[in-house]
């Protein structure tokens, strides 16, 4: 009964083993449709009870084939597909396509431009955070807090709609810089919205961080070791409560990172508790990010000189950056042509989901649920 | 004919123990459509206070304050398809959800809404209550295996695990308040008569040995009472699956648990079985510790002025109700198309306040005071049960096992020999 399962490749539905008291050990298809997979995501559980004795995760219910799209349209015509596959963070999305362009072009962004988007790409750590954070507890039965960090979240959506015009799928960023230019108002709304959402984190950790349930749940949930993490490839907040000081804002700095001050929380248990806690300590970290930046935004062009064609020469980028949920790269190959040879994004969702099997093993299915929640995938990522 | 009707109005015992059946089969109905009515509000009040509580407004477009959603509700789910999965046992999937709404009406037959007023007054009352809804798990087990599905079936297993360990907590919580009955105490804790020696079990007899000892036992024998009470309340929210302790239907984990297969008619069934049961359980919670139908501060505020101020909280309640919905209806929006609805609320707020002045005639408000604060006791439970439900996340298997065996079974049994202890000394 206690054998656990190295290899579930010779997992099939409707083979049954034995188990020592004869009952049969159950397999469960969790999704597509459920209402924790976080979209259309399918794990496949073989359960002895409750406890879990291996997983597999089915994906690509939400492949649109964004990497083969970019073979068949110009560098700016991709531009506003990268804002789908993490629909939640379309801005750190779009800041990262920009970023390997430019290096493609070796052109800079302005500094002023480099401000603005470092400002939307907090603010969009902070939504997404929040909207983690949200369904993550609605996972675990908290209920009410999904309604108060959507509540906060609308006001960060409200500065995307003043700015850009649009909510989720922003397209903020243009290659070279960006189209828009602050609206009337724009630094006095995201002050506001600092002061505002402040003391709403606090009331988000009053909610759960010492509530005893919430911390029985996730305290020893779904551990993941620095070195399983280094070793799977996992990034972002995972990684960073696996207590790896890992944040590719301060160790490859791009935009203008380098000029802020900001810490990167780190915390050493590898749990979903610390992974909480890590996530919660970054939004705090993302509003000094953005108060820095808006205090000191220069005036100046918001775009670089950037030819009408957009036309790399023949090479290859890598380029990453620290997206919501860990390390968003994009790996461009130009043949001097005005469209992408190919363009290969690395999500973070995709990798850090390859996880899961290890940190729900011997577990509950409780946890199942709990530890999906924690890695923080957006299916339009995983799949794209 | 007549007299056997009105024999029974100047009779001092429950229609049952006078053996008057038509009283008896007018508790019955009273209790149904009184049930039934509980639900539906219940169901409304839950959406509403729910939604206050997570900063939305909730049910809104259906009538005013979309107080006419639980109707459109259950009309929805009347007249749905009626599906069966091709799988099932169809006939045990066909009586499930009748033996859990069953097991959660009948044990309203001994609830003690006033000395009369309980349908019949049986000497192991407290025993039938424990024994008839602690069958409604058997609906629920029933259900998960019958719909021939993983995750009912993980859902049944769950609930009848839960049931088994959180019956004996209660039913040691239970025993303690029993043994209260008998032993009135001295020393510290005495109330200056020693007691019969001989305990109840009749709801009815509960309710009246707490009169006679002048307290309500949550507060006898400090803080034994209380603890127990405590334990009862944890282990209630359990037994009814409710969360934090919802695991048979834990929604994020097992889609809808053990009714994940059942849908319209059916599926409302379980619904109602559900707060019925929650309603029983808080009733017996109020008659075992909070002194049922008895009016709160009968010591501190006592004398005829007293009674008479306490007696007008029935009437003064519904005129408190009508003047919300005429205050509603008042700031209901100006506009022809918010007329019928804003007509509609005046009317239940009138309505409300023509139940709140007859309260006020005094035959009726004798007979109905008790009624009256059984309820509202029962009314604060309800509104914990919504509250916790805002609160706390949900529970895991294990930790839901702890809880019952670790926490909740010793302190229960610590309270029991401390009680009868404290008793005898």
């Amino acid at each position: 009964m206690t054998e656990t399962v190295k290899s579930l490749s010779h997992l099939e539905l409707g083979e049954r083993d034995e188990t020592f008291l004869g009952s049969n050990e159950l397999i469960i298809n969790m999704g597509p449709q459920h209402p924790a997979t976080h979209g259309v995501l399918r794990v496949i559980l073989k359960l002895d009870g409750e406890k879990v004795l291996g997983t597999e995760c089915v994906i690509g219910y939400l492949h649109r084939g964004v990497e083969k799209i970019a073979e068949n349209r110009t560098y700016s015509m991709f531009n506003p597909y990268v804002d789908r596959m993490d629909y939640v963070a379309a801005v750190s999305n779009g800041l990262g396509y920009c970023e390997a362009v430019e290096k493609l072009l070796n052109i800079q962004a302005p500094p002023r431009a480099n401000h603005i988007r470092v400002i939307l790409t907090e603010l969009n750590r902070i939504a997404s955070h929040q909207l983690w954070l949200g369904t993550h507890a609605l996972d675990i039965g908290a209920i009410t807090p999904l309604f108060y960090t959507f509540r906060d979240r609308e006001e960060i959506l409200k500065v995307f709609e003043k700015y850009c015009g649009a909510r989720l799928t922003t397209h903020a960023f243009r290659i070279g810089g960006c189209l828009y230019e602050t609206y009337e108002g724009f630094e006095r709304d995201v002050k506001k919205f600092c002061d505002f959402v402040q003391p709403k984190i606090d009331e988000y950790e009053e909610l759960l961080t010492t509530n005893r349930i919430w911390v029985e749940r996730t305290k020893g949930v779904g551990v993941i070791s620095a070195a399983d993490c280094k070793a799977l490839g996992v990034t972002g907040p995972v990684l960073r409560a696996s207590g790896v000081k890992w944040d590719i804002r301060k160790a490859q700095p791009y935009a203008n990172y380098s000029e802020f001050d900001f810490e990167i929380p780190t915390r050493g248990a590898g749990d979903t508790y610390d992974r909480y806690m890590v996530r919660m300590a970054e939004m705090r970290q993302s509003l000094r990010i953005i108060r820095q930046a808006v205090e000191r935004i220069p005036e100046g062009p918001i775009m670089a000189k950037v030819p009408k064609v957009i036309k790399p020469p023949v090479g290859e980028i890598y380029h990453s950056i620290e997206a919501p949920k860990g390390e968003l790269g994009y790996f461009i190959v130009s043949d001097g042509s005005t469209q992408p040879y190919r363009v290969r994004v690395r999500p973070p969702s995709f990798v850090n989901l390859q996880a899961l099997d290890s940190m729900v093993r011997g577990q509950l299915v409780a946890d199942v649920i709990a530890v999906i929640g924690t890695l923080d995938i957006v299916l339009g990522e995983v799949d794209r | 004919m007549l007299d056997y009707i009105t024999s029974y109005l100047h009779s001092n015992e429950t229609p049952g123990g006078a053996g008057n059946m038509f009283w008896a089969f007018l508790y019955i109905l009273a209790i149904f459509v009184g049930l039934s009515i509980a639900v539906i509000a219940m169901n409304w009040l839950e959406r509403k206070i729910l939604a206050h509580m997570q900063v939305r407004l909730g049910p809104m477009r259906v009538g005013p304050h979309g107080l006419l959603q639980p109707i459109a509700d259950a009309l929805k789910l009347l007249i749905k398809e009626d599906i069966m999965p091709a799988e099932a046992d169809q006939l045990v999937f066909w009586v499930a959800p009748l033996i859990t709404v069953l097991a959660a009406f009948t044990t309203f037959i001994v609830v003690p809404f006033g000395p009369t007023h309980a349908v019949t007054d049986m000497n192991i009352g407290i025993l039938f209550m424990l024994g008839v809804s602690s069958l409604g798990v058997l609906g629920i087990v029933t259900a998960g295996w019958a719909s021939n599905s993983h995750y009912p079936l993980i859902g049944s297993l769950r609930s009848s695990a839960q049931m088994v360990s959180y019956e004996i907590a209660m039913g040691l919580a239970v025993v303690s308040a029993v043994l209260m009955t008998s032993l009135h105490g001295s020393g510290i804790y005495g109330t200056g008569t020693a007691g019969s020696g001989i305990g109840t079990l009749s709801m009815i007899g509960i309710v009246n040995a707490q009169q006679e000892q002048q307290t309500w036992f949550a507060f006898k024998f400090f803080p034994l009472g209380l603890i127990a009470l405590f334990v009862f309340a944890v282990a209630m929210v359990a037994e009814t699956n409710r969360a934090p302790f919802d695991l048979p239907e834990a929604e994020s984990e097992l889609t809808a648990g053990f009714h994940t297969e059942y849908s319209g008619f059916r599926w409302s069934l379980f619904f109602l079985a559900e707060y019925s049961a929650m309603i029983a359980v808080s009733s017996i919670a109020v008659t075992l510790w909070l002194g049922g139908w008895l009016r709160p501060f009968a010591n501190l505020l006592s004398g005829p002025t007293w009674d008479l101020v306490f007696s007008a909280f029935p009437g003064l309640t519904f005129l408190g109700l009508a003047a919300m919905a005429l205050f509603s209806a008042k700031r209901m929006p100006k506009h022809r198309f918010f007329k019928i609805q804003t007509l509609g609320l005046a009317g239940f707020g009138a309505v409300l306040g023509l139940i709140g002045l007859i309260l006020f005639i005094p035959p009726v408000r004798d007979r109905i005071q008790d009624i009256y604060w059984f309820v509202a006791k029962v009314a604060v439970f309800m509104y914990l049960y919504i509250w916790y439900r805002g609160t706390f996340p949900r529970y895991r298997f294990d930790q839901l096992m702890q809880v019952g065996w670790k926490v909740l079974l010793p302190t229960g049994l610590a309270v029991l020999v401390a009680t009868a202890l404290v008793g005898v000394l």
